[in-house]
This record gives structure tokens, sequence and C-alpha cells, in this order.
């Protein structure tokens, strides 16, 4: 290379555009800057992709609970693996979830308070899910419960109910 | 245009991004070595480099294509440790599920593998070249060590994540590899012993090298990158070839 020239002095530098167009520098540099964001947005968006999981190993949300003639007139039945109590009243069955409307703890019935209550905050619920005490915000919700063909019991926790809904047998 | 160059003189004004950089934009010499020294990942590069070293035949940047490898597999390696378990059966369903169930997942797993692949070439290559230039002699003898190590930690990382995906050629390639370890005089089955958390390639063999690979030796090469390129300069910079045609 010739030392003489310096950057901007020859009319065909490359620093300086002839005609007020866009100098070689500047349109390289929005060139390159222009496809790594591009690319760097790509990415993003597959990764994103990527870390939302297609296929669940998680316990199916619409279960069967057995035979009506299960669950006595008068009672309320904690089912530990769906995180459920079935309970029967002279009107019919609803289905109300155990897990605690304040942080998500697991609720317990208890037959002598006749409430539901949970061991982490102190929230207490009446066996139809309307809150007594403590800091949960809303009642626990009903799910929807159904009586499959062969006639037994199946509750779907995808769908909640309004609380006035009873299954009559 | 000018709109981007005013966005970035903006940009430099701006006070968050004062507080990173510290300098204004490197104008001068002072400022550029500068720039250069009071930032953590450049300041493993040197301030000033040679003409001649910066030719593509000086090194044919096998060095740098190793360490962009090492990075692509840093990056898909993280990726892929979200959705793999090192335990028996999980990791070879886990595996299979990254093949035909995750999006992208057949992508980062290949990617992962074939830039392993090409990382074992790239740092073979560039130790060939490095040897055939003379870059092991004084003053470059402790990076060349450290070069040899870094070689021994890349198939070491190789060979431990051959066997995370819990399949037939993984298992068997280990209990060869295993088995050649134990070939050693007086402390071989000591160490296959350690190596494998018992006698068999089995659930403690798949989660020890599972620790071995995502961590420990990750870690070791982290360091001894950073020493490696440090020394670089600390040694002068790179072991370049006379100029010849300047006598011609």
């Amino acid at each position: 290379m010739s030392e003489t020239e310096k950057p901007g002095s020859g009319p065909a530098s490359p620093e300086t555009p002839e005609t007020g167009g866009m100098a070689r520098r500047d349109f390289l540099n929005e060139i390159t800057f222009g496809a790594l964001g591009v690319a760097g947005l790509g990415s993003a968006v597959v990764t994103y992709q990527y870390m939302s999981p297609n296929v669940l190993f998680e316990p199916p949300t619409r279960f069967r609970a057995g035979n009506p003639d299960l669950y006595p007139v008068n009672s309320v039945t904690f089912l530990q693996d769906q995180q459920v109590y079935i309970v029967r009243t002279p009107a019919g069955f609803y289905a109300v979830s155990a897990v605690c409307t304040h942080l998500g703890c697991i609720t317990q019935w208890k037959p002598e308070d006749h409430l539901i209550e949970c061991p982490c905050h102190g929230s207490k619920f009446k066996n139809d899910g309307a809150k007594v005490a403590g800091p949960a915000p809303r009642p626990l919700p009903h799910f929807s419960i159904a009586l499959t063909a062969d006639g037994e019991l199946v509750v779907d926790k995808l769908e909640t109910i309004r609380a006035e809904q009873v299954l009559k047998v | 245009m000018a709109s981007a160059a005013t966005f970035l003189e903006q940009l430099r004004q701006n006070r968050v991004w004062k507080s990173i950089f510290r300098r204004g934009p490197a104008l001068t010499n002072r400022t550029r070595s500068l720039a250069v020294f009071g930032n953590l990942f450049l300041h493993f590069l040197p301030v000033k480099v040679r003409e001649k070293s910066l030719r593509a035949r000086a090194t044919y940047y096998l060095g740098s294509f190793s360490f962009l490898l090492f990075l692509v597999l840093v990056i898909s390696g993280v990726l892929l440790m979200f959705y793999y378990h090192p335990a028996v059966p999980q990791a070879y369903r886990d595996m299979k599920d990254l093949r035909f169930v995750v999006s992208s997942g057949v992508f980062l797993r290949n990617l992962h593998r074939l830039a392993a692949h090409l990382m074992v070439i790239a740092v073979f290559a560039h130790m060939f070249h490095v040897f055939y230039r003379g870059g092991y002699k004084p003053p470059h003898e402790f990076n060349w060590a450290v070069g040899v190590v870094l070689l021994l930690v890349t198939l070491f990382l190789s060979y431990t994540g051959y066997l995370l995906p819990w399949d037939q050629l993984a298992f068997w390639a280990i209990t060869v590899g295993t088995n050649i370890v134990s070939s050693m005089p007086v402390i071989g089955n000591r160490i296959r012993f350690l190596l494998l958390g018992g006698n068999l390639v089995g659930e403690n063999a798949l989660l020890r090298f599972y620790v071995l690979h995502c961590v420990v030796l990750p870690l070791v090469a982290v360091m001894l990158v950073g020493i490696h390129f440090w020394r670089v300069q600390k040694d002068g910079g790179l072991t370049v070839k006379e100029d010849r045609e300047r006598k011609e």
C-alpha cells in the first residue's frame, strides 16, 4: 500500500460518498449489524420454541373417580393423586379443588371441624369451597363432574363450574 | 445512513452506557488501548498486533476456530441440559425426545455432536500447525504445554459426552475405553473403579461422566483457554514466519 494516500484525500476514497449517497463503511456496517440482528432475532424465536416442551409427562387433568356408590352421602373424600375432594351431599355430587387459592399448598379435610384447612397459612374453607378464614383470596374452585356411559364419575380439572352446579345421581 | 451513526453517538452519551464502558469513542491510540484494558473479555487480546500475524496463513485461524466451536458447544450443550436427565433409562428416552419431539431438538443435538467432532479436528490441526511453525520453542514452551493439556481436555470432553446418549454405541465405547484405562499397571483397576463409580458401566458411571462432561471439564477448559490466550501476548505474540519476500 502507498503511504502518501490518506483516507478522504483522493476522489475515489471509500470514506467519502461522491454524490450524497452512503459511505461504503456505513453501508457495510448496516448490512452486517442488520444481518446479525435478523439472525439474533431468529435464534431467540427458535430458542423460545425449543424451551417450550411439546410433550408433557404430567398426570392427565381428566380422570375417573370410580362408582358413585363408593362415596356415602354427607362425605368428603380426598383423592391424593388428583388433589381433588369428591363431596357428596343429599343434593348430589361436586368436585372441589384441594389446592389452596392463596399460594398453592394442598389443603386437608378436618372432619372434626367440618372444614377444609390449609396447613401453610391457615386458610379455612367450607366443604363447598367457600372461604371461612385466612389469607386465601378466592373460594376453592369446583371442577366439572359428570357420569360416564358405564356409570362412573369423571372429573375434568381444566373445566371449572359454578359452585351451585351439583351432579344428581 | 447517518442515522445509525448518530444513534451510536447518542448511545455513547447515555449514562448507563458510560457507567458500563466508562470511555468515550476510541479515537486516539490511548483511548483505544484503554478500551481493551478496561474490558474483561477484550483484555485477553493484545492492544497492538503485527500485520503479519493477522494474515490468514499466519494461523489459518485454527485456534480461533477451535474457540468458536467451543462457544457453540457450550451454548448448545447448556440448551440440551434443559431436557436431559442423567439417569437410567431416562437418559436414552430424553435423547430420543430431543430427536423426535422437542422443537429444534434434533438441530441442537446434531449441532452439538458435529461441532464436537469438528473441534477435535480443529484442535489437532491447530496443534500440527503450531508444531510445524516452531510454536513450541522458547519463549512459548509453557503455552505449548497448556495447549497439549487443552488437547487432552478436548478429547476427554468428547469421550465423556459419548456415554450420555446411553445407547449401545455409548455403552460399549465406555466399556472398551475404561478397560483400556484398567490396563495401566498397578493403579489401572483403581482408576477404572473411580471413573465408573463401580465395576460396571451403570447408573453411577452415567452420573459421573455427566458431571465431568458438564461441569468439571468445561471449567478446566475455560480456565486453561484463558491462560492460553493471555500467554500468547505475554510471550510476545504469535510465532510468525520471517518475511522472505523482502530479501528477494
